[in-house]
């Protein structure tokens, strides 16, 4: 009982903190920066706190909800299944799926702008795909492709070919009639246009696909293990895990894919900040 | 009054008619034009006159339904794929990408110039434009009157000896304007390149031009060409003289002649 | 003039480009049952004529990838021709399905718009909770549900409320993300003049925070909506796949029936078209009661 009173203080007093941090008038933008970090973080860790001491001080049963603290022993001893899982599942699976069907649907994209035709033909069902439950088809790859990590990357290319699509037609769409007409009267061939005026004007759009796909492809490569994989990989781990007890394994695979997922969005925002350094979403960033 | 006679932009019996949902619009009705080097000519008239129109029918960006257009005596299109102008939009439309000196650089890029030839030109036209010192600094981060400065030399980069500009000033405030008109003076007689000006600003008119050109709408047409007879060197102080004045009476006269002022 | 109608229609590229699909699908099938067709003709020693492989391969089954009218046949079968209380009707579960997606949906929307407020009127909630709600999704939701079933089955909760859990969790994220930024979205131009009426929160709440993040909110709904049902199929797939379409899947895997699978996955994206629709449709009529510009007028 004692740890979770602890728990309890420390959540109020982070609040507490936090409230008070939040209405500092700070002038320094590097300041403001390290606020901004510090703040989720502190909400963060009381949180793990109040886990910890829920979990321990009311005697949570281990096999329902593991303490923090036993998931990360957990951690630290299982790491050679977790690598092995983690190449299975996002190195292989998530990552060429992601790369392949991120490129696809961009090509296409290029593909199709010079027809008219075809985009009002593909687009609708574009849009009409991307709100499938496209997860749906794992077996039909397995089918087709086989237990291993191939076929689970072709569900993660499915999933992410629709949305690159999309994105990247509406982005090669939004540059002004202005600026067409301005390298029109340079006498600018179509591929210098697309690539001096119409990619730079499309990459805002082209990175929000990129980090709705990045999640997608994680999900994606996972959820299609469900379905039938060799006995390695993340969700093969996490589907298994219950039936062999073998509970904060599971949980060190969700921290594990938890931790990938939020590094792989992140990297690719900051790609995305250094590209389109000058969108007013990027020059401006106030909060979230 | 150079004494040189080419005719630069030649437009006869000139129609162009938009199909639209509501009907046919007449945005031109039989223009006749001549323009000749070195001479820097104002359009003016109301919304719907076709002063812009008629811009980009020489620029090539809209097409004729009837009539003849020459420039440099080929058709648009041919003069178009020569480079043989430089267009300036009322906004600015730099690219937010690219730093000033880079954006001054698109044309030179697309049109195949070598790496020190685009240096060479992008450092002279900032000096034109007293620009120079910008040259890595983002568009966003200048003034308006300035992104509109970077755009004319953007124009004037490449070896086009004809510009067209439409209403390049009208989003600028009146004090930006007035220094801008004076800069733009000085240009036009240190490249003596020839001038299409499109405004809805009289004083603006009447103080750049050698030949104000007074347009008036449905259908669009030419109502009157006014020579002006003011001196080449110009003070902004002479907008208050007799003669500017007695100009900017014909332009209003013209204007309200052609309809402008109805309802 | 035909060339201008080819060009302003709407319709002509759609219908072409679909009937393009069904062609190029029918091709991949016989292409692709083939292997196993050849097979067995040579197996039973006898001379094929290629229309003869045609229609054998379009009518196989347990083919590699099934002809449409196979796929429809099966839907045929499994609706209309079944009882909907049979355990082998579609519809069955198709409802199954159905209401797991729907209490997850409502319950996400609710807790989407009530974190949104929070967000926007609190701003320790607003800096410290806001990274949590993007990090949340992070965590393979989808990845740990047959975990919160099972977890949630041995406290005693099974049967719909685990799948709507996830569910709720999957939608929630988008509905908050498109609220903060629909009660965000009125201009300082327009704050700036409630002020001037003195206006306190509530009102500036419901008189011009609110009505201006309609359009947000139902952008967010249709992907919440999508991703409720793909929460609800995947959530049917641990408990031994009994029912609903999730569990079809699973089950058309687990015994190679592949039409079965077909089916399954027709009736959910039937479903989620469903759904979308629907919330499109809600989103119009509120749209226009509102006064919004729903883009019909004409110009």
């Amino acid at each position: 009982m004692n740890i979770f009173v602890y728990a309890l203080i420390f959540w109020i007093i982070s609040w507490a903190l936090n409230e008070w941090l939040v209405r500092l008038n700070i002038r320094l933008k590097y300041f403001q920066q390290l606020r901004d970090i510090l703040v989720p973080i502190l909400f963060g860790a009381a949180l793990l706190g109040l886990w910890e001491g829920t979990t321990r001080g009311f005697g949570i049963s281990e096999i329902l909800l593991p303490p923090p603290s036993m998931i990360w022993e957990r951690i630290i001893e299982s790491k050679q299944i977790l690598w092995v899982d983690f190449q299975q599942t996002f190195m292989k699976a998530a990552l060429i799926g992601f790369v392949l069907g991120c490129g696809s649907g961009f090509l296409v994209a290029i593909a199709i702008d010079r027809s008219p035709f075809l985009q009002k033909g593909l687009l609708p069902i574009g849009n009409f795909v991307s709100a499938l439950p496209i997860i749906g088809v794992a077996p039909i790859m397995v089918m087709w492709f086989g237990f291993d990590w191939p076929s689970k990357a072709a569900v993660v290319i499915i999933m992410t070919f629709f949305p690159m699509l999309v994105n990247t037609v509406s982005g090669l769409a939004a540059s002004g009639s202005m600026e067409r007409d301005l390298m029109q009267t340079y006498a600018s061939s179509y591929w210098q246009t697309l690539f001096k005026l119409r990619l730079p004007m499309a990459a805002p759009f082209i990175f929000n696909a990129l980090k709705i796909n990045s999640t997608l492809a994680m999900i994606g490569a996972i959820v299609a293990e469900f379905f039938g994989t060799p006995t390695v990989g993340m969700g093969f781990r996490i589907s298994t895990g219950f039936g062999r007890m073998n509970v904060d394994l599971v949980w060190a695979e969700i921290a594990v894919a938890a931790l990938a997922g939020s590094v792989f969005y992140g990297v690719i925002v900051l790609i995305e900040r250094a590209v389109t350094f000058w969108h007013p979403s990027v020059r401006n960033r106030a909060t979230v | 009054m150079n004494g040189s006679t080419t005719t630069v932009v030649s437009a006869e019996k000139l129609s162009l008619t938009f199909e639209t949902n509501d009907g046919p619009v007449h945005a031109l009705s039989e223009v006749d034009l001549d323009v000749k080097k070195g001479e820097f000519v104002s359009f003016i008239g109301p919304s719907g006159c076709g002063k812009t129109t008629f811009l980009r029918v020489i620029a090539d960006l809209e097409q004729p339904t009837s009539g003849d257009i020459m420039v440099n005596d080929m058709t648009p299109e041919e003069a178009r794929k020569k480079r043989a102008y430089g267009y300036v939009f009322q906004a600015a439309g730099l690219y937010p990408w690219r730093t000033i000196e880079s954006n001054i650089g698109l044309p030179l890029e697309i049109m195949g110039y070598d790496k020190a030839e685009q240096n060479k030109r992008i450092t002279q036209t900032l000096e034109l434009v007293n620009l120079t010192g910008f040259e890595k600094k983002f568009p966003w981060q200048l003034s308006g009157g300035m992104q509109q400065r970077a755009s004319i030399a953007r124009a004037l980069a490449f070896d086009a000896d004809l510009l067209l500009m439409d209403e390049p000033f009208g989003a600028l405030d009146e004090i930006v304007r007035d220094h801008l008109n004076e800069q733009l003076l000085q240009l036009w007689d240190r490249t003596n390149k020839t001038i299409c000006f499109v405004t809805h600003s009289i004083p603006e008119a009447v103080y750049l031009s050698t030949k104000i050109v007074v347009m008036s709408p449905r259908p669009g047409r030419i109502h009157e060409v006014i020579e002006s007879n003011l001196p080449r060197e110009r003070p902004l102080n002479i907008r208050e003289s007799r003669v500017f004045l007695d100009i900017a009476h014909q332009v209003r006269d013209g204007l309200k002649a052609g309809h402008s002022y109805d309802e | 003039m035909n060339k201008n109608f080819l060009a302003r229609s709407k319709s002509i590229p759609l219908l072409t480009v679909i009937a393009a699909i069904i062609a190029i699908w029918y091709v991949g099938a016989v292409w692709m049952n083939s292997p196993w067709q050849l097979d067995r003709y040579e197996k039973a020693g006898v001379d094929w004529k290629f229309s003869q492989l045609v229609e054998d391969t379009l009518s196989q089954k347990r083919p590699v990838l099934p002809a449409a009218h196979q796929v429809i046949e099966e839907i045929w079968k499994t609706t209309v021709l079944k009882k909907i209380t049979s355990k082998r009707s579609l519809v069955y579960h198709t409802w199954i399905t159905f209401s797991a997606t729907m209490l997850g949906f409502i319950f996400g929307t609710l807790l989407g718009i009530f974190l949104a407020v929070l967000i926007v009127h609190n701003r320790a909630v607003d800096k410290s909770m806001m990274p949590w709600v993007i990090a949340s999704q992070t965590i393979p939701i989808l990845a740990i549900a047959p975990m919160i079933i099972v977890v949630l089955n041995a406290v005693g909760i099974s049967g719909l409320l685990p799948k709507a859990f996830i569910s709720t969790y999957l939608s929630f994220f988008p509905v908050v993300v498109g609220m903060v930024k629909g009660l965000r979205s009125p201009e300082i131009s327009q704050l700036d003049l409630m002020r001037t009426y003195n206006a306190n929160n509530q009102q500036l709440f419901w008189k011009l925070r609110w009505p201006s993040s309609m359009p947000y909110l139902f952008t967010s709904l249709k992907v919440a909506v999508a991703i409720s049902l793909v929460g609800a199929i995947v959530g049917e797939l641990p408990t031994g796949a009994v029912a609903g379409l999730g569990a079809r899947l699973l089950a058309g895997s687990y015994y190679g029936q592949t039409i079965q699978i077909w089916s399954a996955l027709f009736a959910a994206a039937a479903l989620a078209a469903a759904l979308v629709m629907l919330v499109g449709a809600v989103d119009r009529i509120v749209m226009k009661r509102m006064g919004f510009d729903t883009g019909k007028a004409g110009g």
